[in-house]
Formats: structure tokens, C-alpha cells, sequence
């Protein structure tokens, strides 16, 4: 019982370190939009969508603590790895022309911020996601043990 | 326990490293407005740009408009009421940023109505018929003719003088500038190089007054 509820701790931690990358993400993306007055592309829109509802549907898997988080929280943030990543292609110039799914204005494959040299806001979206879906499906695996 | 106050001070906490960070963001915007305003005042102001007020004041608004933008035309009173407050002190420099499509064709007339020295004459006759040249944000250029015949210019001057290719650099260097000083939509201000914080007209009278009392 004891190994158990230590087993359960840990998993939690690992949903609430899910949640705090949600948090930082979505708080991040709202200070490039909000305060630096970048607009954000279709793209990035799309990715929120991803984003912003993990930051409350988290919470509920926590109190009580539920197995089950990873049915409901992996879909979105299965769903923003992938639009992250076409982002990206699209930004590294992978992806052609033709299919920018992007409207006059701000054009997808705009580059507004490069720190170090390489890190872009596509880039930041594509670990944040990256890493909630990769703790998910720890938290997952070690539960259904 | 334990578990729910870690989930609520790390919730304060982020919500509170936001809205800090968003403050320490806003002045050092400031500050570097300021500074670049010393070094690379060319970028706010143009030797071809309309001045209004008197060219010795010490406090300068510049302000990157479109003759389209409605939000511009609601300012113009207030901009004009803000100057007579302070008579003398203030000046007001015209940058263009032609952001709708069709505008360009717009400022091409105000800048040829500078040449004859009508420019703030024009931008007012070209304001007061807004809704009728420009219904729901779609500039039709061809009808503001009809509304800016009682300013005084010579028409046939001006339309020579729309045609040369100084008029289309001009624009050029302004929308360069608006892009160098990340003016992102219209109007936006600049009192003595600094932004404003947020937008709003207590916002610029705020940063007027500042600026009015800290150089008189």
C-alpha cells in the first residue's frame, strides 16, 4: 500500500510538471501577443487551441489524482506536437510555398524571435508539447503497471 | 495537502513573474525608445515630414497614421486640443503608414498637398469625409477628390506632383521607419522617442505632460 501511494506521488509530480509547462507556455505565448505586440500567425492559433486547455483540464486530473489524465490531455497535445513540427518544417523552408495554410498578414514562416540563434517561438511550442506528451505517456505507462 | 498549496503558489507565482515581467518589459522599451530617439532621430523624423505646432518646441509627438484608420481621425481633435494646452511646447510630426490597401493612393495626395503647404488642410478635409471615401475599412482613393476641392490646392499641380517618384520614396522611408520602430498598427505615437505604454489618449496626454515638465 505504502510503495503504492508512493507510485501514485510520483506520477502526479510527473502530471503536475505537465501543467507547469503548460502554464509557462501558455503565459509565454500570451507576452509575445500581448505585451511584445507580436500578432500570432494561423499557426500559432492552432496550436493555443492545443495549449490553453491544458492549463485547466491538468488541474482536474490532480485533485483527485486520476489514471485516466492521459485520455483526455494526450489528444491535445499529440495533436499540437504535430502542428508544431509542421510549423517548423514550414519555417525551415521544408514544407513549399503552395501549402502555407497562413493569411496575408503574418505569414507562418515569419521568424519574430531568435535567441542563441536558433530558438524560435515554433521551436519553444514544439518542446513544451513535446515534453507534456512524453511525461503523459510516462505517467501512463507507470500507472498501468 | 501539501500537493493543492504547490499547485497554488506555483500558480501566483507564474501569474505574478507575468505581470512583472510585462512591467520590467514596458520600461525598458521606454528607456531604449528614448535613447535610440537620441542617437537615430532621423528614424522618428524626416526632413520632408509635416510639422504642426511650433518647430522650436521642445516636446514632439510623432505620430504614424493612416488616412484610413478611424481611430486616427477620432484622435486628430484630441492630438489638436492636447498641443493648445500647452501652446508653444508641443509639435507634431505626420509619418504615413498606409496599412489598408488603396491608402498609399491617399497619402500620395496629402504629401502633394504638403508641397503647396496644405498638408494638415487636406488631412483635415480628408478625415471629415472618412465614412465616404473609406466605408468599412475599404479606401475607394478616386472619391476623396470630391471632398478636399474646398482646401485651396491647385489641382493640376498636385496631380503632376502625385506622379513623381520623390512622393513614392517618401512613403517608402516612412513605412521602413514605422517597420524600424515597430509601429504594428495605426495611430501610433511617439512622444520625444518613447512609446506609448499602452494605448490610449490618457496614455499620450500622460506622456506629454511628463515630457512638458520635465524640458520647461
Amino acid at each position: 500500500m505504502v510503495s503504492s501511494s508512493k507510485a501514485q506521488d510520483s506520477n502526479w509530480t510527473l502530471v503536475f510538471v505537465c501543467w507547469l509547462i503548460a502554464c509557462v507556455s501558455t503565459l509565454g505565448s500570451l507576452f509575445f501577443s500581448e505585451v511584445m505586440g507580436f500578432a500570432p500567425c494561423v499557426l500559432c492559433w492552432y496550436q493555443r487551441i492545443c495549449m490553453y486547455p491544458l492549463v485547466l483540464i491538468l488541474p482536474a486530473a490532480l485533485f483527485p489524482f486520476d489514471r485516466s489524465v492521459v485520455r483526455y490531455a494526450l489528444p491535445l497535445s499529440l495533436l499540437g506536437t504535430l502542428i508544431a513540427i509542421f510549423h517548423l518544417l514550414l519555417v525551415a523552408g521544408y514544407i513549399p510555398e503552395s501549402i502555407k495554410p497562413c493569411v496575408q498578414g503574418v505569414p507562418c514562416s515569419e521568424v519574430q524571435i531568435e535567441w542563441f540563434g536558433f530558438v524560435t517561438i515554433p521551436l519553444l511550442s514544439g518542446v513544451s508539447f513535446l515534453a507534456i506528451t512524453a511525461l503523459l505517456i510516462l505517467a501512463h505507462r507507470r500507472s498501468s503497471k | 495537502m501539501k500537493q493543492k498549496y504547490l499547485v497554488i503558489v506555483s500558480a501566483v507565482f507564474l501569474l505574478i513573474a507575468f505581470v512583472a515581467g510585462a512591467m520590467y518589459y514596458q520600461s525598458q522599451k521606454a528607456a531604449a525608445g528614448a535613447e535610440a530617439y537620441l542617437r537615430d532621430r532621423s528614424t522618428y523624423v524626416r526632413d520632408y515630414s509635416p510639422i504642426r505646432g511650433d518647430p522650436a518646441a521642445k516636446v514632439e509627438i510623432v505620430e504614424f497614421f493612416d488616412p484610413a484608420c478611424d481611430t486616427c481621425k477620432e484622435f486628430e481633435p484630441l492630438v489638436k486640443k492636447l498641443m493648445d494646452a500647452h501652446p508653444g511646447k508641443v509639435r507634431l510630426i505626420a509619418r504615413y503608414s498606409p496599412f489598408h490597401p488603396g491608402s498609399d493612393q491617399v497619402v500620395k495626395i496629402l504629401a502633394a498637398g504638403h508641397k503647396q503647404g496644405k498638408f494638415w488642410e487636406t488631412l483635415e478635409a480628408v478625415f471629415a469625409a472618412q465614412s465616404q471615401w473609406a466605408p468599412q475599412h475599404r479606401p475607394q482613393p478616386d472619391l476623396v477628390w470630391s471632398y478636399i476641392g474646398g482646401v485651396g490646392l491647385d489641382i493640376r499641380r498636385l496631380r503632376q506632383d502625385m506622379e513623381s517618384p520623390d512622393i513614392d520614396k517618401m512613403i517608402e522611408q516612412d513605412l521602413a521607419d514605422g517597420k524600424k520602430l515597430n509601429v504594428k498598427a495605426t495611430p501610433e505615437f511617439f512622444v520625444n522617442g518613447k512609446p506609448l505604454p499602452s494605448f490610449g489618449f490618457d496614455q499620450l496626454k500622460t506622456l506629454v505632460e511628463d515630457a512638458v515638465s520635465a524640458a520647461y
